[in-house]
């Protein structure tokens, strides 16, 4: 292989002039965490609210979860980013939609917001099978007690769904994290852009992508063993020994 | 709201979006599938046989291709390709790769880390007493595999397949970071020529929910079908 190696590339200065080829990568690597966690936000409120009227005894409630999740589970998530990014600011009133593409860092919260989205329909069947998977006697004997749904839900239901999917949830947390990448067609300056820029100005293609696959590497060990942590940590004795 | 909307661009477009566009997705889509299961059942056999060496290595390739984003996998199998064919055909240069061939390349090899897992899954579903009865018939491991394991293990795990699939073709889309003319490249191409985005991206979302939705309700009925004949 006639290609020439130079790992030392990571210290010479970048021509973004803002310090080192390193310093670069490790900028989209800040912006890809943020992008993330904000996204990630999005995804678990919006994921827990369709979860739950999805198994609400409500026919109208299922029905809206049920076309809410078919809607953002159908499209590919470059296609929806383009949709919020490029097609938004054109539908609604003028005014409103100079003021979208005006707004600063609107990639970043283009992406956050889009992503969200994207991976709440996926939180929300996640949640669902939660809820379903929980024994029939539990609603059963909330409400033999008093409690209203409502209650029923945040004291008893919930509590237990949301600890049996917490494996689960933990890739999708991964694939919200994977998935920021999707984001620099819209122009997001994230790790894989930063590490796309560094080839095109060094050409140096293989060490820039190498130090981006280790760091994405090294967020999904972080993240695993945080969660394992996480889940030692709200174990309910004697319910869910571990995995 | 949709006053200035332009029907007409869509129409004139039509041929090259389906003729170009879609068969170039459709056919990445169905050779990426069909060379990542074979590829991904190889990976899921290595990884459950009894040499720990192999099963480490299996085990590795699917972690690693899991826990990378799909972007910079394209972007690495493109430059790394022309490498791996100069090295492969002895020449003296990295050859030069069409866009096809790179993006069906990282596709399978994509894939088959996510399709490895749906195969192991089920390999495991298929109770111990079959593969021993096989043995006892003094079949060999292949054969215990072509006849008796990996038929049944396809037919149960079919829907999660053919979801994987459905993902799969969403995933295509995401060539359009190397400029090709894919579906949704092609209608970017002509959203910007004609400086209709509006049109165009609606159009792209509509067609991809389409095909999506009608394609996962078709595999929820057959989930229905098999759920009776087992």
């Amino acid at each position: 292989m006639n290609y020439h190696w130079n790992w030392r590339v990571f210290w010479e200065p970048a021509p973004s002039g803002t310090g080192t080829y390193l310093d670069m990568l490790l900028s989209g690597l800040v912006l890809t965490i943020e992008t993330a966690l904000c996204a990630w936000i999005i995804a678990l409120f919006f994921g827990a609210v369709i979860g739950v009227l999805r198994t609400l005894p409500s026919k109208t409630a299922g029905l809206i979860g049920f076309a809410y999740v078919e809607f953002f589970r159908n499209m590919p998530l470059l296609v929806q980013l383009f949709l919020w990014y490029f097609v938004l600011p054109e539908l609604l009133p003028r005014a409103s939609g100079l003021w979208l593409k005006q707004l600063p860092h609107a990639p970043f919260y283009t992406a956050a917001i889009g992503i969200g989205l994207f991976m709440s329909a996926r939180v929300a069947e996640q949640t669902r099978a939660g809820i379903s998977s929980l024994p029939r006697g539990q609603k059963l004997a909330a409400t033999a007690l008093g409690l209203t749904t409502a209650q029923t839900y945040r004291y008893v239901l919930l509590p237990m769904a949301f600890r049996i999917i917490l494996p689960p949830l933990t890739s999708e947390f991964l694939s919200t994290i994977k998935n920021t990448s999707v984001a620099l067609t819209i122009g997001l300056i994230e790790l894989t852009a930063e590490a796309r820029a560094m080839q095109e100005f060094s050409f140096q293609v293989f060490e820039a992508f190498t130090a981006a696959t280790v760091l994405y590497l090294l967020i999904n060990i972080v993240v695993v063993i945080v969660m394992r942590f996480v889940e030692r940590g709200v174990a309910v004795p004697g319910y869910i020994t571990g995995k | 709201m949709f006053t200035n909307f332009d029907f007409d661009v869509i129409r004139r477009s039509l041929a090259y979006l389906f003729f170009d566009g879609m068969t170039f997705t459709l056919t990445l889509t169905s050779l990426a599938t069909f060379g990542g299961i074979v590829f991904g059942t190889l990976l899921a056999m290595m990884r459950l046989s009894g040499f720990w060496l192999l099963s480490r290595i299996a085990g590795l390739y699917v972690d690693l291709m899991r826990s990378l984003p799909l972007v910079l996998v394209i972007f690495w199998f493109y430059f790394l390709v022309p490498y791996i064919g100069q090295w492969l055909t002895g020449a003296s240069r990295p050859i030069r790769v069409g866009a096809f061939a790179s993006s069906l390349v990282t596709f399978t090899l994509f894939e088959a880390a996510y399709f490895s897992e749906i195969m192991r899954a089920g390999i495991q579903s298929i109770s111990r007493g079959q593969p021993a009865a096989a043995q006892a018939l003094g079949l060999t491991y292949g054969q215990t595999m072509r006849y008796v394991v990996l038929p049944q293990a396809f037919r149960n795990m079919l829907p999660v397949l053919l979801t994987q699939t459905i993902v799969l073709f969403q995933d295509t889309s995401l060539v359009y970071v190397l400029s090709i003319p894919d579906f949704l490249g092609a209608a970017s191409k002509v959203a910007q020529r004609d400086g209709r985005l509006v049109e165009m991206y609606l159009f792209a979302a509509l067609v991809y929910f389409a095909i999506s939705c009608v394609a996962s309700f078709g595999v929820r009925r057959l989930q229905a079908r098999l759920a009776f004949a087992r």
